[in-house]
């Protein structure tokens, strides 16, 4: 349905509505609001356009948002950690609308039947020029995890998405996935592609030596009248939850200190309105928006929630709103400040779900994902084989095509236990779709992808268990790393997220037997962190599993009893 | 980047001219530690043992005394810790490592008039609360902080 327009779509609503077709009831009232649903009439003068973690999906894809998001300690029962009817109810979100489709995982096969696909870069472009042309000299912000997800962006180094974004007209850049294509192409990129075009800035990004700043710490622009500074915060944990070889002589950390600093220095030289571009995670953003004063907004990404309004933060000197844009092109948020003499005199914030099918794709971008895909088409478009249920990657714990990903890599290593990193990106396969190489290489494309099987005592699997565990819940959120659990297949354990580190994973279990703490078992896995690691790429030891079983039947989700998390609204 | 520097600093390692300023007499570390060198305290196995080995049974809770440690180690071989104190005639300043061990990691003393702010890299083996203390005249102020060793890999 890509080259369909608008009109032409909500004709065939119409039409098949009209007709009796099994289509939700709801989408009358949906095509009836079509062609107003991207109008966002102009407020104030300081236009900000925000898209964040699109992980190099430059084709409209399915994306299902988590049923398990957990909050823990302060953050309980709070946005991000607010999942199906709880996150509609707190945001005034009407069950059953293309919102709700949007921001919740609720009757998702069935929702995403009817409204159909999201993102892609040729309707992204669409809805960026539209709003674009009512809002003279706004900036177009991009919080990262652009240039890794998919084959396409693999292959050629991420220069498929750089050109992208530079068509797109992105102004400003953070980054935490860049990093993974190592420091040179990154600089590369930076110095050759960017230079004079996009502002790639990091405030928390020194070298390892002498603490030099790599990037520029922020980019000053002045837009009708008012000068805004927008600062640049990359993944604190980059060297830590990704290869640290490949970036050997940076350092990062969350450096509130530096922060500050660099925030005054922008109010200093005039800037009226200071706007964070983060890449901290949510949480890291609401404690960060708590400590350090004179940020208006912190435009937040890397925890993929898809956050409908702002929190508001006080501090000590004033108020700052926290947002984050979910992930995969599905959303582009609009943030609107009106500045008067100086001072904020209000704003209006849009977290804009971007439906391929009500957005006309760009002549120009589609020409360019054209170009980028051709040579590889015959490669990308092999059916590996078809799904019957739904695959998808988010949750806490658990995803079904995580699942898939454990059954094959233990099955063909003959493993009795399978790890497969807590990534939260990767698309969604609807039942009865085929999976493609191209479905595979969006939750498996990364510069370190190698299967591996290793000998592990029950002792270090444990330790490794309570490691992750203690990334995702530890209470304060300046210890949290932002990925998801570690997905385990074989290994049957209980989790108490509320528990200290070292007593949150209990009654570890392998076919009914309680894990024995020095007996060795193998273990498979993929995404080791280390130099030097061997092993084949994941994509092909999944992809052989797939073309010999021809049919993926619904997957059996290996998830923990978890302890603690009764009532809590991160969890269906 | 300050290329300058760095490239100057690399010839300078690389050309013998540190080494030769040491073989000069200007900086005589052997000497130094020989002297100051407190064995009770570096060998202590535990962060109270030494503390009593370097005569700081009780140690108060200051704001004066600044440590800045990464909350996550990027690299437990090599954990930047830098400490200042703005506590008036601070004499030495003692970085420990609770899990360590070997709890006291780095001691520093000054002469008089010597600005108390040292930079260091310890190691450390777990995550573990990493302790300044500082001695002022006969009394002694601690900061610490926990750093978070972890194993990595996983995120995002």
């Amino acid at each position: 349905m890509s080259s369909m327009n608008r009109r032409e779509f909500l004709q065939i609503l119409a039409a098949a509505s009209a007709a009796g077709f099994a289509l939700d009831s709801r989408l009358a009232w949906a095509a009836g609001k079509g062609d107003s649903f991207y109008e966002l009439p102009r407020f104030g003068n300081v236009h900000l356009l925000h898209f964040t973690d699109c992980h190099a999906q430059l084709q409209p894809v399915y994306f299902r948002e988590p049923s398990v998001n957990l909050g823990i300690g302060a953050a309980t029962g709070k946005a991000p950690h607010l999942v199906g009817e709880k996150l509609l109810k707190a945001f005034g979100i009407k069950p059953g609308s293309m919102e709700a489709h949007a921001f919740s995982f609720l009757n998702f096969e069935k929702a995403a039947k009817t409204y159909g696909k999201v993102g892609g870069f040729a309707h992204l472009a669409t809805l960026v020029k539209r709003l674009r042309a009512g809002r003279p000299n706004s900036l177009l912000l991009d919080g990262g995890d652009t240039w890794q997800g998919s084959a396409t962006a693999l292959w050629s180094k991420g220069q498929d998405m750089v050109d992208a974004c530079k068509l797109l007209g992105v102004d400003i850049m953070a980054g935490h996935w860049e990093f993974t294509l190592g420091d040179k192409r990154v600089l590369e990129i930076v110095e050759q592609d960017f230079k004079g075009k996009v502002d790639f800035v990091a405030q928390n990004i020194k070298t390892a030596d002498f603490g030099d700043k790599v990037f520029e710490p922020y980019a000053m622009r002045e837009m009708n009248g008012v000068k805004v500074a927008v600062i640049g915060q990359a993944f604190p944990y980059t060297p830590i939850a990704n290869p640290r070889w490949m970036i050997p002589e940076w350092t990062f950390g969350i450096q509130d200190d530096n922060m500050q600093k660099t925030v005054d220095e922008a109010r200093a030289k005039g800037a009226q309105i200071v706007v964070v571009l983060s890449h901290n995670g949510m949480d890291v953003d609401l404690k960060m928006a708590s400590r350090v004063t004179g940020i208006d907004a912190i435009l937040g990404g890397h925890t993929h929630d898809g956050v409908p309004q702002p929190v508001v933060v006080a501090n000590a000197s004033g108020k700052t709103l926290v947002t984050n844009a979910g992930s995969n092109g599905k959303f582009l948020g609009v943030l609107d400040f009106d500045v008067k003499g100086g001072r904020i005199s209000g704003f209006r914030y849009k977290l804009l779900p971007v439906f391929s099918n009500l957005l006309p794709a760009d002549a120009e971008m589609t020409a360019l994902i054209d170009k980028v895909r051709a040579p590889h088409l015959a490669k990308l478009e092999e059916k590996l084989a078809v799904s019957e249920g739904l695959l998808y990657r988010r949750g806490n714990f658990n995803g079904s095509w995580d699942q898939l990903i454990l059954d094959a890599i233990m099955e063909v290593q003959g493993a009795d236990i399978g790890f497969s990193p807590g990534f939260r990106w990767g698309t969604t396969i609807l039942p009865g779709q085929a999976i493609t190489f191209e479905h595979l290489m969006d939750q498996t494309a990364i510069t370190y992808p190698q299967a591996t099987l290793t000998e592990m005592k029950g002792e270090q699997i444990k330790t490794i268990l309570e490691d992750v565990g203690d990334n995702l819940f530890n209470p304060d959120p300046y210890y949290q790393q932002g990925g998801d659990m570690v997905r385990v297949g074989g290994l049957e354990y209980t989790c108490d997220p509320n528990a200290k580190i070292g007593n949150r994973i209990q009654d570890m279990r392998l076919k009914g037997k309680l894990l024995e703490a020095d007996k060795t078992y193998k273990v498979a896995g993929w995404a080791p962190v280390a130099e030097g690691a061997k092993g084949e790429p994941v994509w092909d030891v999944v992809a052989r599993y797939l073309r010999d079983k021809k049919t993926i039947s619904p997957r059996n989700l290996n998830q923990p009893k978890l302890v603690g998390m009764k009532g809590n609204a991160g969890i269906a | 980047m300050n290329t300058t520097r760095r490239t100057v600093l690399k010839g300078a390692t690389a050309s013998g001219v540190l080494a030769g300023l040491i073989a000069a007499g200007a900086l005589r570390p052997t000497q130094v530690l020989a002297a100051d060198w407190n064995k009770a305290a570096f060998d202590a196995k535990d962060t109270s043992a030494a503390l009593k080995g370097l005569g700081a049974g009780t140690a108060a809770e200051s704001k004066d005394l600044i440590l800045k440690v990464p909350d996550i180690a990027e690299n437990g071989a090599v954990v930047p810790v830098d400490v200042t104190s703005n506590i008036p005639n601070t004499s030495s300043i003692a970085i420990l490592v609770d899990k360590n061990p070997t709890a006291l990691s780095a001691m520093f003393t000054f002469a008089n008039g010597a600005l108390p702010d040292v930079s260091a890299r310890i190691k450390m083996g777990q995550t573990s609360l990493v302790k300044a203390v500082a001695k002022a005249g006969d009394k002694f102020y601690v900061a610490q902080k926990e750093v978070k060793v972890t194993v990595g890999g996983c995120g995002g």
